[in-house]
């Protein structure tokens, strides 16, 4: 692996590391992809790439396992909890734990009760890999050679300055 | 029975510069720095603690082929290895304390949770790393 892909898989990880930190807010794919310095297209395709998912999925991923944790330790209604975790919508939310859990929201609050592991492992390992399983890492891995990555296309300091704001 | 934790490594990709980031940055101390051939042991320990060292490894022959190397950088850049946890009084200002000393790769800003207020950031590398100010508990009062 060259140094060039080092550096990139490390801005792609500080991308992601965005994305962890602003999870409940919309996602900006220019944004974030402007934290990892490339076009939002060269952004999603590497980031699948590397980390075996695309960022929506990830996302989402994220969404959910917050909101599970949610379910567990509070009381709030499942409709705050779907906005409070940044789900603009009951029925995609519903959906979306659904298809990542295998279980409602409701039904999963009733079956499961607050945890002793600590938060940073809950995030970390605790996070569903969904009913679809890491079909798309898979996809990756079982395509030899492995693809290079595209090449890095610096974006402009001065037009990635007002893409920052979330 | 085992007694203690006494080293644990952290896979860098150079070693000036993940000792400048974990002393100068992190506030860590430099326990060993001990040239033998071509090979420099490097630790770092939490200050005053000189039981518990990690040491700053990073990937290469000897221990590894050029190719298994490159696949420890590859998901040492992708975040994919464990990381440390270390505790400290007040979290919330070594936050402050880290911004001041230039440190942008936050993973998690401080929150609280039953166990205490908890951070993390990254090193330069990608690796994790833990901070958590535990929750005091409150002692019963003997009689």
């Amino acid at each position: 692996m060259s140094r060039e892909v080092e550096v990139f898989n490390r801005r792609l990880l500080r991308a992601r590391d965005a994305m962890d930190r602003a999870y409940a807010e919309p996602l900006d794919v220019r944004a974030v992809a402007a934290v990892a310095h490339v076009s939002e297209a060269h952004f999603i395709r590497s980031f699948r790439a590397v980390f075996g998912e695309t960022p929506h999925r990830y996302l989402q991923r994220r969404r959910v396992e917050r909101s599970m944790f949610l379910l567990r330790e509070t009381d709030r209604s499942i409709t705050d909890i779907c906005f409070d975790v940044g789900f603009t919508s009951r029925g995609t939310f519903s959906r979306t734990f659904r298809e990542i859990v295998g279980e409602t929201p409701s039904d999963y609050r009733v079956g499961h009760g607050p945890m002793v592991v600590p938060n940073c492992f809950q995030v970390a390992f605790m996070r569903p890999v969904g009913r679809r399983g890491w079909r798309c890492n898979r996809a990756v891995l079982e395509t030899p050679p492995r693809r290079p990555l595209p090449s890095i296309r610096v974006v402009p300091i001065k037009s990635r300055r007002g893409e920052d704001k979330r | 029975m085992i007694r203690k934790l006494s080293v644990t490594s952290v896979w860098v990709l150079d070693k000036d510069e993940a000792l400048d980031f974990y002393v100068n940055k992190l506030g860590l101390e430099k326990g060993q720095d001990i040239k033998q051939g071509a090979y420099r042991w490097l630790t770092v320990r939490v200050p005053g603690d000189a039981g518990t060292e990690i040491s700053l490894e990073k990937p290469g022959p000897p221990v590894q082929d050029e190719a298994t190397a490159a696949q420890l950088r590859e998901l040492i850049t992708k975040g994919a290895l464990g990381g440390v946890v270390f505790v400290t009084d007040d979290v919330r200002g070594l936050y402050e304390t880290l911004k001041e000393r230039g440190v942008t790769d936050f993973t998690q800003e401080p929150a609280d949770n039953f166990y205490g207020t908890d951070m993390g950031v990254r090193d330069p590398f990608g690796n994790a790393i833990r901070i958590l100010q535990p929750k005091k508990v409150a002692h019963e009062a003997k009689a």
